[in-house]
């Protein structure tokens, strides 16, 4: 399962870590692209490949075939850890009652320039 | 699939909340995402479609394809080349998006050999004269087209974002075919038969490629709700229709349907009923070239396991390699 599946956590259909499974098939990648200089690398997708090697040749031709990117990042979708829509409300509860971290809490008079 | 199982006493109360945030989700027009709880009907209605939009993606590669060692110029044959790679990239967006729900891309691909999963009828026609590329490219991409740019907007966030990768380079596809034609059409009178004859074989597999007609389409309705789908096919067939009529009239060839007339009073055009006998014929297998397609699929699929079993072994080997020498170190 791609999109950052998290089968570690979710008890998904994960394999023999690290290796293609027995029965052949190629393990799922996930493909994260830098669009152009400047930018964050962005997940774009995900793709089936042996190691490391063949998924950044996969990711190319399949991912940049129009110049998409200048840089390409792929990961084992089983080794990325992700919060799970379940745990959204503990989750990021944290950042919900912090008004004070946005530029907007604070009150400033009109004619101070430049802030 | 990573579906977590309540206790069968919570279930009931638990599932119907995430039914309500479900809903709300659709409701408001936000995505689904793949973590996200979603009735299995929506999850496998999303298969279903996913896994035949990539199967017809894969199986599209051939029809055309047959024409890459006998394009005429260098130019179609690397046009013709880079369009069929493209076709398997749109393929392998769309499983990559069916993986996020839970299936696997290994077996899609048997339940495509095996004949347990459809693609699109188009595919089973042949193509017998080069200007088949030109009409491929200018009806069955401007259907897929118009089949595809509200599926950019569908409420399956993968799904939807695979399509917006590949309405960018559907473009490409349509443009190119519609050129391919423009050139034949200012040729020999031979080549401007050959576009006619390609239009009339063409055409209405390509009004076909929509679906059964509303009335006889039982999926459209639960679809709607879900908001995967956003247009009914007869609605989707319309809009090809008012497309295309104008791009026929540009290159000089004649659409095949006496009852094809603009409508006045409804501001579109009117036009035949297609044979949907023929239709029901080619997706129950019985097209000119179905057998054909799939056996080749399957060709590919055996004759390129040892290749898929050496990459394994090779990075099996590796990664020995390289823990042994980290022990050892």
């Amino acid at each position: 399962m791609s999109e950052v599946n998290g089968a570690g956590e979710m008890g998904g259909t994960s394999d023999v870590s690290g290796v293609s499974s027995v029965n052949g098939e190629w393990p799922l990648y996930e493909v994260f692209i830098r669009g152009k200089r400047g930018l964050n690398h962005v997940h774009v997708g995900s793709l089936r490949a042996a190691d490391n090697r063949m998924a950044l040749t996969h990711a190319r031709d399949l991912y940049t075939r129009r110049n998409e990117g200048v840089s390409i990042w792929v990961v084992r979708s089983n080794d990325i850890a992700a919060s799970t829509p379940d745990e959204k409300d503990s989750f990021f509860d944290p950042s919900g009652d912090k008004v004070y971290r946005h530029p907007t809490f604070y009150t400033i008079p009109e004619d101070v320039p430049h802030i | 699939m990573t579906t977590t199982h309540a206790a069968p006493e919570a279930e009931e109360s638990g599932e119907s909340a995430e039914q309500t945030r479900f809903d709300r989700t659709i409701a408001r027009d936000q995505r689904i995402e793949p973590r996200d709880w979603m009735p299995e009907g929506y999850r496998k209605t999303l298969i279903r479609q996913i896994a035949q939009h990539a199967h017809s993606e894969i199986i599209g590669m051939q029809p055309e394809g047959e024409w890459i060692t006998r394009a005429p110029s260098l130019r179609r044959k690397a046009i013709l080349f880079a369009k069929v790679q493209d076709e398997a990239g749109h393929g392998l967006y769309l499983y990559s998006a069916a993986e996020t729900l839970g299936a696997d891309r290994a077996d899609l691909t048997l339940r495509l050999i095996e004949g347990r999963q459809k693609y699109s009828s188009i595919f089973n026609y042949p193509t017998p004269s080069f200007a088949d590329v030109g009409v491929i490219g200018w009806f069955v991409d401007g259907a897929a087209i118009c089949n595809q740019v509200p599926l950019c907007r569908s409420s399956y966030g993968p799904y939807a974002r695979a399509m917006v990768r590949v309405c960018k380079e559907e473009s490409f596809h349509q443009r190119q075919g519609y050129e391919l034609l423009l050139t034949m059409m200012r040729g020999t009178e031979a080549q401007r038969a050959m576009v006619q004859d390609a239009v009339d074989r063409w055409w209405w597999p390509s009004l076909m490629m929509f679906g059964p007609p509303d009335a006889e389409s039982p999926n459209t309705a639960q679809s709607t709700a879900w908001k995967i789908k956003r247009h009914s096919n007869d609605e989707l067939r319309q809009r090809f229709v008012d497309m295309t009529v104008p791009q026929a009239e540009k290159l000089g060839v004649t659409l095949p349907d006496p009852e094809l007339v603009w409508n006045e009073a409804r501001g579109h055009h009117d036009f035949g009923t297609p044979d949907w006998s023929e239709l029901k014929r080619v997706i129950a297998g019985d097209g000119p070239c179905n057998a054909e397609r799939v056996a080749r699929r399957r060709t590919a699929h055996e004759e390129g396991a040892w290749v898929r079993e050496a990459a394994s072994a090779y990075a099996a080997k590796q990664a020995d390699r390289a823990r042994r020498t980290e022990v050892s170190a």
